[in-house]
């Protein structure tokens, strides 16, 4: 029997994974292994995955064979810090939702681009507390009704995108989950690069459960809709601003090349042993 | 068998003592009275191959030190009082993954930001008990700059030997006390135990009271590190009894089965003989020790240098005979409930307190206590 190629990435001995029908997580996964084997990278001994709270926080733990931290709410981008600078061999890659990264974890995100830090850290956005069943987030849009909006949200979304084109990260992208090739061509540009600095990757995939379903639209509706909802960065800005929240701008926003924070602190390093 | 002379603070001692037993990572975040210790390690660890960095809270600098300690690092940090308390879902988090790592609290005058420059020991029970669900977590008390560098050494033993964070206690007292420290080279360390393939359980034993090996990351072991609920190969079980009450029960007899190798404490006079007790910790035992001297006929002076785990059976015997005990504490009284627990009815317990402004509390005052 075939075996589907994404297996040998997994740990199959958990399966069928926990997400709900039609999960876009899925997607996002199989984008992650096309781009390994793509690359030729066959075994994951050398990569480490941290992932904090919530639901693409188990991509990794459990479903991906590999070294993997689960961690605190919030803290996937710290507890992979410590690892990465302790041993920067290790390929360290933080996989997270909205929640966990932007909101409780939303200042060590912050510190990691300032700081420049090597790691890729990708953020599945779906726009709710997932887990929880579908609380409000700090990406929900302005108006929704969720259990802590029941009368719409009164708050407006956080873009992490346009907050880290302005920090020292290098690298910094976004795709809908409908842009399958591009996220995997992503996933691909910041495997090859995976020591110089850090590499955001936002993944707008709103949770099938409690926003999709809420919407009366099925995944596979959801994904079509997305497909003219996700447009280029460019064509975006061409837009009037009062048609703008109709869509979710896509593409790579910053890819630069400067040294990670392990590059500059061996050079700190070195200084310091010469005194 | 080296052994140099320096004139140390506590804090600078701790950094000593940490280097000595192999620490390589240093995380942390500025806080009074416990800065010089980031500080020296911020001068030291670089230079001898190490990793320092100032992280952006104490949030990210606890689980920082637990990351670089599964990458294989002797990994540290140090805090006070507010540092503590925002460090304690991260120490849980080490408890339940049975990460090695060690945290020094300089201990300050609180609550919230309270006296940040004035000593005091109020952290007693946040050590022990600071953090949600059923953990423990081993919490040792120096009470000079000798015994901050001898402690901090002792502290990486235990935390390698049982993977489990320890808490060194010591206050502004101690860390910015000056006194001679002996280093040494002699030492004897502690080193964590890797697993042999990976199909040895990294969170099992058979023995509660032995460690499981502890797998380093990048090493092809595929471990599956999670602070929820997992089974002795690290797969989650968030859903049966059996799973998690044999862990917790597991975790727990890993710390309280040490109780010999744990509990350090030291007894001066003659405990069969006396009628009166003074029982103490960390810096306060210096004043206690000068009272005891003072009246040493009729009183047996009890310093515990572990808080936890505490031998009960043990400090029961101790106090066995005695009618009063004295318990001064640099805070509003918490090791006194260890004394009430271990007393009978008819004895009488009391506490000496004071905290604020940085006032010790004086021989004179032990020994008034003693009398009244």
């Amino acid at each position: 029997m075939v075996k589907h190629p994404s297996l040998n990435y997994m740990r199959e001995e958990v399966l069928p994974t926990a997400f709900c029908p039609g999960c876009y997580n899925g997607i996002v996964m199989n984008a992650l292994f096309e781009a390994f084997r793509e690359l030729n990278i066959m075994d994951l001994r050398k990569f480490v995955f941290v992932s904090g709270i919530g639901c693409s926080s188990w991509i990794p733990s459990p479903y991906i064979k590999a070294d993997s931290l689960h961690t605190l709410h919030g803290r996937a981008i710290a507890v992979a810090t410590g690892v990465k600078t302790y041993n920067p061999d290790l390929e360290v890659i933080v996989i997270g939702g909205d929640g966990d990264i932007a909101s409780i974890g939303g200042n060590h995100l912050i510190h990691a681009a300032r700081r420049n830090m090597d790691l890729i850290v990708v953020m599945i956005n779906n726009q709710v507390y997932g887990m929880t069943r579908g609380q409000a987030a700090p990406t929900t849009p302005h108006g929704m009704r969720t259990p802590t909006t029941p009368y719409g949200n009164p708050e407006y979304p956080l873009d992490i995108v346009s907050i880290l084109v302005n920090t020292n990260a290098n690298y910094v992208a976004r795709w809908c989950v409908s842009n399958y090739i591009q996220l995997k061509n992503t996933f691909k540009e910041v495997l090859s690069s995976i020591n110089r600095g850090l590499r955001f990757i936002e993944v707008y995939a709103p949770c099938v459960t409690y926003v999709v379903r809420r919407e009366g639209k099925s995944p596979g509706q959801k994904l079509r809709e997305l497909m003219t909802k996700c447009i280029p960065y460019k064509k975006y800005m061409e837009l009037e601003p009062a048609v703008r929240e109709k869509y979710v701008p896509v593409g790579v926003f910053k890819a630069e090349d400067k040294p990670g924070f392990v590059e500059t602190y061996r050079n700190y390093a070195r200084k310091a042993m010469e005194r | 068998m080296g052994v140099t002379r320096l004139l140390l603070t506590g804090n600078e001692a701790v950094v000593y003592g940490a280097i000595d037993a192999g620490c390589r990572f240093y995380a942390g975040y500025p806080i009074t009275p416990s800065s010089e210790i980031m500080h020296l390690m911020a001068k030291e660890l670089p230079r001898i191959g190490g990793v320092f960095i100032q992280a952006e809270d104490e949030l990210a600098a606890i689980n920082m030190v637990v990351g670089a300690s599964w990458a294989g690092a002797k990994a540290m940090t140090a805090t006070s009082g507010p540092g503590l308390s925002l460090m304690q879902e991260g120490l849980g988090y080490a408890v339940m993954t049975e990460t090695p790592l060690v945290l020094v609290d300089v201990m300050r005058a609180g609550p919230a930001t309270g006296q940040a420059t004035k000593p005091a020991q109020g952290d007693v029970m946040p050590a022990r008990w600071g953090r949600h669900g059923d953990q423990y977590i081993p919490v040792i008390a120096p009470a000079t700059p000798q015994e901050a560098y001898d402690y901090t050494i002792w502290a990486f033993n235990i935390a390698e030997e049982l993977r489990t964070p320890v808490i060194v206690l010591t206050d502004e007292f101690i860390g910015h006390g000056r006194e001679v420290v002996f280093r040494r080279t002699d030492i004897e360390l502690i080193e964590r135990r890797k697993p042999k393939s990976r199909d040895e359980p990294p969170f099992g034993s058979d023995d509660p009271r032995i460690a499981p090996p502890m797998p380093v990351l990048g090493e092809g072991f595929y471990v599956m590190v999670t602070g929820s609920t997992h089974k002795p190969m690290g797969y989650r079980d968030v859903h049966s009894f059996e799973t998690h009450y044999k862990l917790v029960i597991r975790l727990k007899e890993k710390i309280w089965g040490n109780m010999n190798k744990l509990f350090k404490y030291e007894v001066y006079g003659e405990p069969d003989r006396a009628e009166k007790a003074i029982v103490c910790f960390g810096s306060v035992y210096r004043s206690a020790l000068e009272a005891w001297r003072k009246v040493n006929k009729d009183t047996v002076l009890i310093r515990l240098n572990t808080l936890w785990p505490l031998d009960y059976d043990l400090l029961k015997k101790l106090l066995a005979n005695v009618s009063r005990v004295v318990v001064p504490e640099l805070n509003l009284g918490q090791i006194i409930y260890d004394v009430m627990a271990s007393v009978d009815a008819d004895v009488e317990v009391r506490g000496v307190n004071k905290v604020g402004g940085g006032i010790p509390i004086y021989p004179s005052e032990i020994i008034e206590a003693l009398k009244r």
